[in-house]
């Protein structure tokens, strides 16, 4: 084909980027938990993994909630591409691609050799298959808007796979991670799978556990281990009992700080702090009175001390963030600096704005932690600057009502976990209303950059003025905590988007 | 032979009733809670179209009336449908956490028996010592202490501590693994028998000693039975039918009741269904498990009769009465 560029085995396409992923892959591999230290491990032993995301299905497409992307994602099914955990996008199906010069059509090469667990091979009909599951009318992705930009797909071939797009889109490949590719013959994916990962679900029992067992016709390298367990808890003390009496091995997302210390002084333990994409959000409803008024959201901001909530809810763990992009994503600034801390000038702001004597609102607070605490908090912090503050618990499912359908609110707390999700901003139907049209039409030119340069610095761009702006109040970064028996290493330590890749993991004999 | 069967009929057709009113009263209750199943399908970032093309698929798009009726009719045909979140079919996963629930149940409920007959026996007969009044007094206090206390107290001893059981979660394999899913089971089932046996312990006191204050006890004592064999022969016999009658309220109540014990436990439940069901307006699931759970009440109300009656002959002499 003429006037294609070549990319191969890896999605950026300048030297530079790589060599940043190369350096990034090695301070991985440095950081992760005693990589160097366990060289004898049993490779058939049975990894139990502690979690508190039990999936409802075993179908992305249908519903299936964050637990699913922990259990599956490049265990049992793999994508074109996948979302490394130093938050690289690298090639797995794909062998490698081509972008024509109009950014209009990717023509995608397979690995070859590739088998479903039912002993079928890859082909270019089944990545059709799955990538028209994501767009169809039933799918319940949260990718398949991002995914619209498909126009049609072609299967010139086994080995080849031709996307056309309707407008250009930098981040297909990165989109594509969130597709898994499924054999096209298969049917209940609800409840099993057949998938081309380095697992097979041998077992599912709901509301207990999920056991994988290894894949022998695996294409790639072998597990490090013989079999996975992922062992679901509804409350975070027994997860953490668990693991303690040895019925677990890891958790893979520790969510209740005080139980940090019971491992942190316990030498059979290992607690390693990674990098999270969760932020929370005091999200304002943008549309309203008096929050479509920048100054009352830029006095909220500085009104509240972000250290002082962060510091009581996580100790030493998590870190502040000034805008919506944690610093995992490519187009990361730091803006913590704006509307810093600084009551004064909080208060000033405010009558400015108009409000001398303060304002009173409500904030919808979600019933699970930490929410609630967090939402008694600021409502210590506002009273400070004259803001009377009502908090209104509600649970998850009213939220989705309440909050995200029918925008019937004055402002919300709201745990953001997905990477890569500053791109809401240029929603203005979006749940928390946001409307700057520099921001709309920055964040459309980005997607369709010509350089994941050009896309990095619209999106820094974008990022700034959203922060500026103080479209809403990011309070702090979750911290992502994995603790594991100190026999086991080998396990992802940011665990984006709520992966945890299981292949790699070691245990002591 | 004819009074059992009108009784019977009678029973069934009691039985028949209740199902039908708790049917409506649940889905009464179910829709008056805010919210949409079709929520539970969806995620952040989902567009108008996703999200009403979920409340398709679940039904919550429908009048009220309709939904109703489709109820009914699929209840009718005792077909229970499927999960609306994990499409799974209600009865054969009620099936599966019913493995759970009921062995853990029966082994409380034995336990409790087992703690509760002794000890309540000897609360009344020896009301006036020391040891008597202390059961008296520690069994209040088990009234007054939470389920999920005593869980989280056993656990801390005898799992973390002292290592001698899981501190919670079932073998991913269940019963195929016997020795592994019983050991799963003990600490979930001494806290439910603590529990069960602390409010059994005064029934079966108070039982007791109406039956010691009986003049057909001291009618027996007069013809020179001596004191244990009059309570044997005659007072164990009478004590036990308001007994049993508790006895069938409790497991019925611990079928369900379990819940807090399987959260604690991470134990996959009817309970812990139940409550999952409720958080993602599943509705399909939790319809199936109370409706499932409402018959085994009304089963459970059921035999603890029969077993009065058998007991008791009073009870059947009575031309066809239903006990009570």
């Amino acid at each position: 084909m003429i006037g294609l560029t070549t990319v191969k085995g890896s999605t950026q396409n300048n030297r530079r980027m790589i060599s940043r992923t190369a350096i990034a892959a090695m301070l991985l591999s440095a950081l992760t938990a005693g990589a160097a230290a366990a060289a004898d491990f049993d490779a058939d032993a049975t990894i139990t993994i502690g979690s508190l995301y039990e999936p409802q299905n075993l179908d992305n497409t249908a519903g299936a909630g964050q637990g699913i992307n922990e259990a599956f994602n490049n265990n049992v099914y793999e994508g074109l591409f996948r979302l490394a955990d130093s938050g690289n996008v690298e090639p797995v199906l794909a062998k490698d691609f081509k972008v024509s010069e109009d950014g209009l059509t990717y023509t995608f090469t397979l690995q070859p050799g590739v088998k479903f667990h039912s002993g079928d091979a890859l082909t270019s009909k089944d990545v059709k298959f799955s990538i028209e599951r994501v767009t169809s009318a039933e799918s319940k992705s949260s990718r398949k808007n991002s995914l619209k930009v498909i126009a049609g797909i072609e299967t010139p071939d086994d080995a080849t796979v031709v996307i056309k797009l309707s407008s250009r889109s930098i981040s297909l490949p990165y989109n594509l991670s969130y597709v898994w590719i499924i054999n096209d013959t298969a049917t209940n994916l609800t409840a099993t799978e057949d998938g081309t990962g380095p697992y097979e679900l041998a077992d599912w029992r709901r509301g207990s556990s999920l056991a994988l067992t290894r894949f022998d016709d695996y294409w790639g390298q072998k597990p490090s281990n013989g079999d996975v367990v992922f062992q679901y808890f509804t409350e975070a003390t027994a997860l953490n009992n668990a693991l303690l009496t040895g019925s677990v091995d890891i958790i893979t997302s520790v969510q209740s700080p005080d139980s940090l210390v019971q491992f942190k002084d316990n030498v059979d333990f290992t607690v390693a702090e990674g990098k999270s994409t969760t932020k929370l959000l005091l999200a304002y409803n943008d549309r309203v009175a008096p929050f479509d008024n920048v100054k009352v959201r830029k006095a909220l901001a500085r009104a509240i001390d972000d250290a002082k909530l962060l510091k009581a809810v996580w100790g030493d763990y998590g870190s502040l963030i000034g805008s919506m992009v944690p610093p995992t994503d490519p187009w990361f600034i730091d803006l913590t600096k704006t509307d810093a801390y600084d009551v004064e000038s909080a208060k000033a702001l405010l009558k400015e704005a108009g409000y001398p004597d303060g304002f009173s609102f409500t904030i919808d607070t979600p019933n699970y932690d930490p929410h609630p605490i967090v939402a008694q908090f600021l409502q210590t912090e506002l009273a400070k600057i004259g803001v009377k503050v009502t908090i209104n618990v509600i649970t998850a499912n009213e939220w989705y009502s309440k909050v995200y359908k029918a925008h019937d609110f004055q402002a919300t707390l709201q745990e953001h976990v997905n990477h890569r999700d500053i791109v809401f901003y240029g929603n203005p139907d979006f749940y928390w209303g946001y409307n700057n049209p520099k921001v709309v039409d920055l964040i459309k030119q980005a997607e369709a950059s010509t350089t994941t340069e050009e896309q990095t610095n619209r999106l820094k761009d974008a990022n700034t003025i959203i922060a500026e702006d103080a479209a809403s109040n990011w309070l702090y970064l979750y911290p992502q905590i994995v603790v594991s028996a100190k026999s086991v290493t080998g396990y992802p330590l940011n665990g984006l988007n709520a992966q945890f890749f299981a292949g790699g993991i070691r245990k002591a004999d | 032979m004819p009074v059992i069967f009108s009784y019977l009929f009678r029973r069934l057709a009691i039985l028949l009733v209740s199902i039908v009113v708790a049917a409506a009263i649940l889905f009464v209750l179910l829709r008056l809670l805010p919210g949409d199943p079709a929520n539970a399908l969806v995620s952040v970032g989902a567009d108008p179209e996703q999200i009403e093309a979920a409340r398709r698929q679940v039904g919550s798009d429908l009048p009220l009336s309709e939904q109703f009726f489709r109820f009914i009719f699929s209840l009718a045909r005792f077909d229970l449908g499927a999960s609306f979140v994990s499409h799974t079919p209600v009865l054969p996963e009620i099936g599966k956490r019913l493995t759970v629930t009921v062995p853990l149940t029966l082994m409380a409920f034995v336990l409790a028996i087992a703690i509760a007959l002794p000890l309540g026996i000897v609360a009344a007969v020896k009301s006036n010592r020391w040891y008597g009044s202390l059961i008296s007094v520690v069994s209040q206090l088990g009234i007054a202490v939470p389920v999920f206390w005593i869980g989280i107290l056993l656990v801390t001893v005898f799992a973390v501590n002292l290592r001698l059981f899981p501190s919670g979660g079932f073998p991913p394999r269940g019963w195929a693994r016997p020795d592994a899913a019983f050991d799963a089971l003990v600490l979930p089932v001494i806290t439910i028998a603590i529990v069960m046996s602390a409010s059994l312990i005064r029934y079966v006191r108070s039982a007791t000693q109406d039956v010691l204050g009986s003049d057909y006890l001291r009618t027996a004592r007069a013809l020179g039975a001596s004191f244990p064999e009059a309570l044997i022969r005659h007072g164990i016999r009478n004590a036990s039918v308001p007994v049993i009658s508790i006895l069938g309220m409790e497991l019925a109540s611990t079928l369900l009741g379990a819940v807090v014990v399987e959260r604690v436990f991470s134990l996959p439940g009817l309970g812990s269904m139940l409550l999952l069901g409720i958080e993602q307006r599943d509705y399909p699931n939790v319809q199936g498990v109370l409706f499932i759970s409402t018959l085994l009440v009304l089963f459970l109300g059921f035999f603890a009769d029969l077993a009065q009656r058998l007991i008791d002959p009073r009870l059947r002499d009575r031309s066809g009465g239903v006990a009570r």
